[in-house]
């Protein structure tokens, strides 16, 4: 302890001898609000996931159940978890969800997908963002499982990433949750950069885009 | 201490040699160039994103120590603990002690040009740790005992069928295809089980938000997610130059990384997170701030731009220098023209004193940098410095000399009229082809022109 003590104390005082000048005046010239109306924005955002190989679709809240049944079953993926916060409305008889409270990471491989909300969504990027709320579980969930299956609503939709950050800045500086921004399947470029999706995390990523029902 | 680098000129000529790693080179850093030139070009407002980097990474350096204090003070309120490390073995030993704590034999990394640095795969072996690289790359130069040519793309300088040979060697006995996907798949295969027993992680972070304490790590594959949120333990090593220093500050350096970076609009995976988290990723939280050479090149008022940098390569991919001899030339885990700054100034001018002339000064590097660092500016800065560190001191009594000669008409007169007896016997056709002694290296690639048989003044006076 007590070298680390003076480790700290010598790199201040490194610090502290050095001339500085003073910090120079903040420059936000950049755009911090966007411009599009609540369509294009969705519509921006569709194609924006689309291009990094998301599987997109726009479909309407009734029936939103039996659409994401219906998704995991073309994927053939039988054990489908989802957070305790997911709503009825997600939730078919068709498929039960398994519980994904406490499951260690060996369980959790056992899944063959997950269904979760999410708490923002960038257009311009085609991001989603997950903060670990009732709706999107803890991070490991989203990541062990070869599938991810994320419901947006459009009023989810924003159209810059600072007014992303700016609607979660508070869940991180109050309630220090822990942030997962996800633009596409994983993918990979190491070998001679050519592309490919899926290398440790979900290899197939499904966006659900709803419209908020009435 | 630190022991002189290899002089870049003889090893970058031993690098071009190499027509593979040429060839490879070239089709990488070609494609990786348009990508980046489509993506930035689609944003409006990227000199307004680059001047607010640039500023806010100004604002950290000049009051570094507040925000250290306010990211240490951070972290500890959110249940994690802060390490100070004044060098690369300092950090080494903090990682190792958390892993003995722990019994933990193996741990698994998330690649980090940090942890490159000091060495910490070598220091843990010798602590009877065994470091997994976890990203594609750099799994692929560990398996080989390789190294490191590219920031984003370690493994740039291997083509697909070596990459294959390699693997059919080691982690996937019998792999006949080299496509990329079954490539990955393989890695994926071999990672999985070390991800899910894991019982410590270490990564590097890309920023650490003094305000929250929030550390942020950007990657594609997944294996940053896997390292920082399976393992019930996990290790962060920080540059203490990578604060920012709030959270809203993230908004302007996730806009311009990616995109920098791989030319995505956003990588697939960032991960925030901010000390310890219940039920949700690692229980305990280490988090090393490193020094190791950057206080000292924080005291170069020119210099410590070098310290802006964000780690994205677009420099490297558009220098006709880098592009041709590949990152093993530069002698140092960060090649290219950012290399060729921070390099000589973490280790010391005198033990790199050929990178700073590593380049053509053509300025490409200066006009993609997201955070504007002006990097020919700090190369010549830096080569005024290597040679006054020189231990030689005929070349500065030959420039005294020569400043001496030229700063006066009469002196400068004789000296023609005594180059145009000396030159006689080795000129033909108006030029020479070879000088003699020293002068020779010189005219080894080229023909120096010969003293004119009267000068324009002479010609001036007499006319």
């Amino acid at each position: 302890m007590g070298r680390a003590l003076s480790a700290r104390q010598e790199i201040l005082e490194r610090i502290g001898r050095i001339q500085r000048a003073g910090s120079p005046p903040s420059s936000r010239g950049y755009r911090r609000s966007g411009t599009l109306d609540a369509e294009q924005r969705v519509e921006l955002f569709c194609e924006r996931a689309g291009d990094y190989r998301a599987d997109v679709h726009r479909v309407p809240a009734a029936g939103l159940a039996d659409t994401i049944a219906a998704m995991c079953g073309e994927r053939r993926a039988g054990i489908v978890a989802a957070p305790a916060g997911v709503p009825a409305e997600w939730r078919s008889p068709r498929l039960p969800f398994a519980s994904a409270a406490g499951l260690t990471p060996a369980e959790l491989d056992q899944l063959d997908g997950v269904v979760t909300g999410c708490t923002v969504a960038i257009a311009e990027t085609g991001t989603i963002v997950l903060t670990a709320g009732a709706r999107e579980g803890r991070r490991a969930l989203t990541l062990v499982p070869d599938l991810h299956i994320c419901v947006v609503q459009t009023d989810q939709i924003v159209e810059l990433v600072p007014e992303a950050l700016a609607r979660i800045e508070e869940l991180v500086r109050e309630e220090r949750r822990p942030v997962t921004m996800i633009s596409g399947p994983s993918a990979t470029s190491d070998i001679e950069l050519s592309r490919v999706e899926g290398v440790h995390g979900p290899r197939d990523l499904v966006v659900l885009v709803v419209d908020r029902g009435p | 201490m630190t022991a002189p680098i290899e002089d870049f000129a003889v090893a970058a000529r031993r690098e071009l040699a190499n027509e593979q790693l040429r060839a490879n080179l070239r089709n990488a850093t070609g494609t990786i160039r348009e990508k980046r030139a489509r993506v930035v070009g689609e944003v409006p407002d990227w000199e307004e994103l680059r001047d607010a980097g640039r500023a806010i990474k100004e604002d950290v350096l000049a009051r570094l120590d507040d925000y250290l204090l306010e990211f240490e003070a951070a972290v500890t309120a959110a249940g994690g603990q802060v390490h100070w490390a004044r060098d690369g073995a300092e950090a080494n030993a903090v990682v190792a002690r958390v892993a003995h704590a722990h019994g933990a034999t193996e741990v698994v990394k998330v690649k980090s040009l940090t942890t490159d640095e000091i060495g910490l795969n070598e220091a843990l072996t010798e602590e009877g740790i065994q470091a997994i690289e976890t990203d594609l790359a750099e799994l692929i130069l560990q398996l080989d005992g390789d190294w490191s040519s590219h920031i984003l793309v370690p493994a740039i300088h291997r083509n697909r069928h070596e990459i294959r040979e390699l693997f059919a060697r080691t982690i996937a006995p019998g792999l006949d295809s080299s496509e990329p996907r079954d490539l990955a798949e393989a890695s994926r295969l071999y990672l999985r089980e070390r991800f899910l027993s894991a019982k410590v992680g270490v990564s590097g972070a890309n920023f650490g938000v003094a305000e929250t304490g929030t550390l942020c790590v950007v990657e594609s594959e997944g294996n940053g997610r896997m390292c920082t949120t399976l393992p019930a333990v996990l290790v962060t090593i920080l540059g203490i130059e990578k604060l920012v220093p709030t959270f809203a500050d993230l908004e302007v350096f996730l806009q311009l990384l990616p995109r920098s970076s791989t030319g995505e609009r956003m990588n697939p995976y960032t991960s925030l997170w901010t000390g310890t988290t219940d039920e949700d990723g690692p229980q305990e939280l280490h988090v090393v701030l490193l020094d190791n050479g950057r206080t000292r090149v924080l005291r170069d008022e020119v210099g410590r731009s070098a310290l802006h940098c964000i780690r994205c390569s677009a420099c490297l991919n558009v220098c006709p220098v880098y592009s041709r001899t590949g990152g093993h030339a530069y002698g140092s885990v960060y090649p290219g023209p950012i290399g060729a700054i921070l390099t000589p100034q973490l280790i010391g001018i005198e033990n790199a004193a050929s990178l700073p002339f590593a380049s053509t000064l053509c300025g490409a590097c200066y006009e993609v940098c997201p955070v504007k660092i002006d990097i020919p500016n700090v190369l010549l800065h830096l080569r005024a410095a290597a040679v006054r560190a020189k231990a030689s001191q005929r070349e500065r009594a030959v420039m005294r000399l020569a400043g001496w000669v030229f700063g006066s008409r009469r002196r400068f007169g004789l000296a023609q009229r005594a180059g145009r007896l000396a030159q006689r016997p080795f000129v033909r056709a108006g030029s020479i082809r070879r000088a003699p002694g020293p002068l020779s290296a010189w005219t080894k690639t080229r023909d120096l022109k010969a003293v004119a048989r009267q000068s324009f003044r002479d010609w001036w006076a007499g006319r």
